[in-house]
């Protein structure tokens, strides 16, 4: 495979081979947002319903990406790893593309266990509620290694990164919190459809210009 | 600014807009049926909004010549319109509240779709300036801010179909498709407010920029001097 998605799938392949080995992000993820809806249950309070826990459900996974993203270029700065992946010929965008991809993977096997335990702990979820979990995801990774990418090149970046994501991250949440509790989906759906269409092209068109010196 | 209109004259437009604004205002408008009093404050409000606005497009639009042209002088000049675009999204955020209060006595609702997208926005750009300042001055800097200014222009409309999809509709409605719903004399004394409000956030836009210049180059000079 070369070209385009070859330097996709090398790149991507590389963070998931990096986490499978040292094991740095996924368990911290995992035990976070286990950890968080148990936080929850005692901060609800008796009788509040299930738009409230559905509510809940979405900070979680919010935070749990935040955790995620914080730790996404730390590989790449650690050994200066990312002015050679620069100064390597082929298109930069790929760099952006492939650490989402791998974002979105650890985000998703995080879903994967907190999904089941919430649908355990707190309320069902329905097929609308999980496609806006899957696509939700989809925008906050587009758009949160971007924003990661920003952080890390400034101090304090573990501080000014859940800034940069969490007023960006609002349509997603209105649009997931829609798609689980509204009688009509299909709008909230739509919704994140466009939402993620519109920050991946501005993400993937802007990306250059953040790690180019 | 164009070279045609210095900043005197500039200012001074300011100040007489601002003072017909005013009289046209509380003197020539009718007083709201329904509101009262409190109404006038529409006549600052939404100018002010409307200004944030385009402060906010004006950086995006700098922004874009940054990574377009490298030229460094559009960077100074999105920071400065984005910077201005955060003030007056304050004072948007300040006057929807005074006259929240007044029409329907609390400080903030969440069901004002404009008011909720004014205070994301609002955080949105405070973030930018967090990033702004803890990245180092230079190229690098320069470009990660314009990226940054350029997401907020998507970020508008994108929050304000989700703030519109999120909430109910309570918040009055002044300018619809059927065009604005006011008598003559109030959509004037609306039109003098906004070209007040524009001009005025020209003035503190010009002055922070020659302010913001003067600074850089006192700076390249001292270095220049070795000091």
């Amino acid at each position: 495979m070369s070209g385009y998605v070859g330097d996709v799938v090398a790149l991507a392949r590389k963070d998931l081979l990096l986490e499978l080995r040292a094991r740095d992000t996924l368990p911290a993820m995992l035990l976070f947002v286990v950890s968080t809806l148990v936080v929850f249950h005692f901060a609800l309070p008796q009788g509040a319903g299930d738009d409230a826990a559905y509510g809940l459900l979405w900070v979680a996974l919010v935070f749990t990406a935040l955790l995620g993203l914080a730790r996404a270029w730390v590989p790449e700065r650690e050994h200066a790893a990312l002015d050679g992946l620069v100064l390597a010929t082929g298109d930069r965008s790929a760099i952006w593309l492939a650490k989402t991809v791998a974002a979105l993977a650890f985000l998703g096997a995080a879903e994967v266990v907190a999904l089941p335990a919430f649908a355990v702990l707190f309320a069902p979820l329905d097929a609308a509620a999980v496609l806006g979990v899957v696509l939700a995801s989809v925008g906050i990774c587009v758009v949160g290694t971007l924003a990661s990418a920003m952080a890390a090149a400034g101090r304090g970046r573990e501080v000014i990164l859940p800034l940069l994501v969490l007023p960006l991250s609002i349509p997603l949440v209105v649009g997931g919190v829609g798609a689980s509790v509204s009688s009509e989906p299909r709008t909230y759906v739509a919704f994140l459809c466009l939402y993620d269409a519109v920050f991946a092209i501005l993400s993937w068109a802007s990306f250059e210009y953040v790690v180019t010196e | 600014m164009p070279a045609r209109i210095t900043l005197p004259t500039l200012s001074v437009i300011s100040v007489a807009l601002m003072a017909a604004a005013v009289t046209m205002i509380f003197f020539v408008a009718p007083e709201d049926a329904d509101q009262g009093i409190s109404q006038k404050i529409f006549y600052f409000h939404v100018p002010i909004a409307l200004t944030a606005y385009v402060l906010f497009g004006l950086g995006a639009w700098k922004a874009l010549r940054v990574l377009w042209t490298r030229g460094e002088r559009y960077d100074l000049e999105s920071y400065t319109a984005i910077h201005q675009g955060t003030i007056f999204g304050a004072l948007t955020l300040i006057t929807g509240a005074i006259w929240a209060k007044a029409s329907w006595g609390v400080w903030w609702t969440w069901s004002s779709n404009q008011l909720v997208l004014f205070l994301v926005l609002f955080l949105f750009y405070c973030a930018y300036f967090m990033l702004r300042f803890s990245v180092e001055a230079g190229p690098r800097r320069e470009r990660i801010s314009a990226v940054y200014a350029l997401f907020g222009v998507a970020l508008i409309p994108v929050s304000f179909l989700a703030i519109r999809l999120a909430s109910d509709f309570i918040h009055p409605t002044v300018f619809t498709r059927e065009g604005p719903q006011m008598t003559g004399t109030m959509f004037g004394a609306f039109c003098v407010a906004w070209a007040a409000i524009v001009v005025l956030a020209l003035v503190m836009y010009s002055v922070e920029l020659a302010g913001k210049r003067t600074d850089a180059h006192l700076r390249e000079l001292r270095e220049a001097l070795g000091r």
